[in-house]
């Protein structure tokens, strides 16, 4: 079994109101070296596979179908 | 056929939450509306009575809502769970001329599906255009004035004339139109070739305008867009919330007979009563 830690987050240049909100309240609170937040989103995830190979492109996969709009997302996989 | 013979399914799952007044319109325009849960499509956990097939109706509706809590994104899990169950029925549909209808949330399902915009096939593997963040950051809630820009080829337009503006409220956080960043000029200009691009956000003057009169950063000011053929529409703005002239945010100072929404229903069934 492995366990894949698949980071989503917006392709530079798609505007990121999460983040630049975000931002803003961390300087409302007095972080005022804060200078850019980037929203992210984190799945963590099982696989009852043994080969590495083939869960990267399973993963790969589950990104372009469902947890990444290819459009705007780009995705990094890691394995613990 | 007749129009009291149209039958809509107005398709839901855990979360869709405009289902009612959505058939109540097509009722009102005279159409058999059936709101259906997706497992009733699926033959899932269903007795034998309650389940239906998606080959007996005219038209296909996913109405606005909050399907599976917006999880992942607006409209990815239940797009996932229409592929992976019912691709097969849905391509037909659509490829029999057979009409679909996205409002809100089930625009953001059906572009997560790759039918909208459905220019190189029915139905991409993966999404090929996003409704992504509003650029405010939050969810926007508020009338909104929408420019007809199609020529003829959106079926669900039909009795609105060329330039025509019409009220419908929105109210999502994920609306913003979006192409791919590297191949946005040559994907709009197919839109705007193929004759898909349906309504722009326009302001009271009836000019294309930023914020709030677009109310969510939309590329080109984009409302709804149709597919290649005309027959699969998505819209933000809900045209169900102004089918009746009381709806209109101007009601109290001049109560119209209908509302502008109401154009919307009236064009696809008087199209489904011609063609079927």
């Amino acid at each position: 079994m492995v366990k894949a830690f698949v980071e989503i987050h917006l392709k530079k240049g798609i505007a990121d109101p999460e983040g630049s909100n975000t931002l803003k309240a961390l300087k409302l609170l007095g972080f005022e070296t804060a200078t850019d937040v980037k929203s992210a989103r984190l799945f963590e995830i099982d696989l009852e596979e043994e080969d590495r190979v083939r869960a990267e492109d399973l993963l790969e996969e589950m990104c372009n179908r469902l947890l990444a709009n290819p459009v705007i997302h780009d995705y990094q996989i890691r394995f613990e | 056929m007749k129009v009291e013979d149209v039958k809509v399914c107005i398709l839901i799952i855990e979360g869709t939450n405009c289902e009612a007044e959505t058939s109540q319109a097509f009722r009102r325009s005279g159409a058999s509306a059936e709101i259906v849960h997706l497992k009733q499509l699926l033959g899932q956990d269903t007795k034998p009575e309650e389940t239906r097939k998606l080959e007996d109706y005219e038209i296909l509706v996913i109405p606005g809502g909050f399907s599976s809590g917006d999880y992942v994104r607006a409209g990815a899990i239940l797009a996932a769970r229409m592929k992976s169950r019912m691709e097969d029925e849905l391509v037909q549909f659509i490829d029999e001329g057979k009409p679909v209808l996205g409002i809100c949330n089930g625009f953001q399902i059906l572009v997560e599906l790759g039918v909208l915009p459905g220019i190189e096939s029915i139905m991409s593997r993966y999404p090929t255009a996003s409704l992504g963040w509003n650029d405010s950051g939050r969810f926007e809630c508020r009338p909104t004035l929408l420019e007809n820009w199609n020529k003829g080829k959106c079926i669900f337009t039909t009795k609105l004339e060329r330039g025509q503006i019409i009220q419908a409220p929105t109210a999502h956080a994920e609306g913003k139109f979006m192409l791919p960043k590297h191949r946005e000029k040559e994907l709009l200009d197919t839109l705007k070739d193929n004759d898909q691009i349906v309504f722009r956000y326009v302001d009271a003057e009836g000019q294309i305008a930023g914020y709030p009169w677009n109310p969510n950063g939309s590329l080109f000011g984009i409302a709804g867009i149709c597919n290649s053929e005309g027959n699969v529409f998505g819209m933000m703005p809900h045209p169900e919330r102004t089918y009746l002239g009381i709806q209109q945010a101007d009601w109290t100072r001049n109560v119209p007979d209908n509302g502008d929404g109401k154009a919307v229903f009236e064009s696809v069934l008087d199209h489904v009563t011609k063609k079927f």
